[in-house]
């Protein structure tokens, strides 16, 4: 499936999608719709490969999740973006559909504490699990006493 | 004086959730030099009895010669210091003319070159490693991160200083430091051991320079 094929099928599906123009293929969906496009990515775009997932923290506007997905064979890929809004940190996760997002959302969950809905293992993925806070959010302080070495 | 050192319970991995527990159990172990408080009583009695001191002083002498003519590092690299560290161990600069050989074990080594970033994670690694060294050891911080956290020093993640983990005899600056650098702080460790116990307590580490 071409780029233009696969812009016109998202709008066609998703009347609420912000769709880009440039490459890769933005498409920026509410966050109730975040599962199921990536369903529709992975069912009807064919992208069965699972680049990365991560989020960005913008303050005042809150988490925006961002995951990379491609189809390796028609070389298409479609970056997914929803924004969770001010005050919320909880997703629904992809890893029912897509395997490679468990690491992905769990290393999400350690950095910036976004609860990823239907998870089925969501621990601490790179610091210990006795660490408090979340410190790739901007409200961190890099300088947190951490007992007994700072 | 230190107190008595505490008994090392037999591990007993599953009784344990993770390696971070496991460190709690020797949380009160001393790191500090341990040594016999018997040998210690008959050296006194030596050393205080008429033209004892010429005995004890080239007794001291002679194991201080040893200790410095052999001092093998424990293999431990960390990050990219430890790529100028095995250039300091290969042919080229070679210190192993200075009776130094890197050695896989910590249970057979004397030093410590911390070659690169502690990592809060790592910590209790390095402070276990640390610990299975017998004593007399020396620990070498080597570069900007390990003396203080370097480029990282503002990281979520990163100790600001080894020493604050474990007793540091010598720092060596530099970002890496060159294989020139670290064989210079190798020589100045010698120099250290060379007046170990002789003087009755560790020379204080050279100038802390970031």
């Amino acid at each position: 499936m071409s780029p233009d094929d696969a812009r016109s099928a998202i709008g066609a599906r998703f009347s609420g999608a912000e769709v880009g123009t440039g490459t890769p293929l933005m498409v920026t969906v509410a966050p109730g719709h975040w599962a199921e496009l990536a369903g529709f990515a992975k069912e009807t775009l064919g992208c069965c490969f699972f680049s990365f997932l991560t989020a960005v923290d913008w303050k005042e506007q809150g988490l925006e999740v961002v995951a990379k997905v491609d189809n390796l064979d028609d070389g298409l890929a479609v970056m997914m973006k929803t924004r969770l809004g001010p005050g919320v940190s909880t997703c629904a996760s992809l890893t029912p559909i897509y395997r490679g997002a468990n690491w992905m959302e769990r290393e999400c969950w350690d950095m910036f504490g976004i609860r990823f809905d239907g998870h089925p293992d969501l621990r601490r993925i790179l610091l210990e699990d006795t660490w408090e806070g979340h410190p790739l959010l901007k409200s961190y302080a890099v300088d947190t006493p951490h007992p007994p070495y700072r | 004086m230190k107190g008595p050192i505490p008994e090392i319970p037999a591990p007993i991995w599953r009784n344990f959730k993770d390696l971070q527990e496991w460190e709690l159990l020797h949380k009160t172990r001393p790191v500090d030099d341990k040594h016999s408080v018997l040998f210690e009583s008959v050296t006194e009695g030596i050393h205080s009895f008429p033209g004892g001191f010429v005995v004890t002083t080239a007794a001291d002498a002679f194991l201080n010669w040893a200790r410095k003519s052999s001092v093998w590092p424990v293999t431990f690299g960390l990050a990219c210091c430890a790529i100028e560290m095995m250039a300091t161990f290969c042919s080229r600069f070679d210190v192993e003319r200075l009776g130094m050989v890197p050695w896989a074990s910590p249970r057979h080594s004397d030093l410590m070159i911390v070659s690169g970033t502690v990592t809060i994670k790592m910590a209790p690694m390095l402070l276990r490693i640390y610990e299975q060294m017998p004593d007399p050891k020396w620990a070498v911080s080597m570069g900007s991160c390990a003396n203080s956290g370097g480029p990282f020093r503002h990281g979520y993640h990163v100790v600001k200083g080894v020493d604050r983990v474990i007793p540091v005899d010598v720092y060596v600056p530099g970002c890496p430091p060159p294989p020139e650098s670290l064989l210079n702080g190798l020589l100045l460790l010698q120099e250290q051991i060379k007046h170990f116990k002789r003087t009755g307590q560790r020379a204080a580490p050279n100038e802390k320079v970031d």
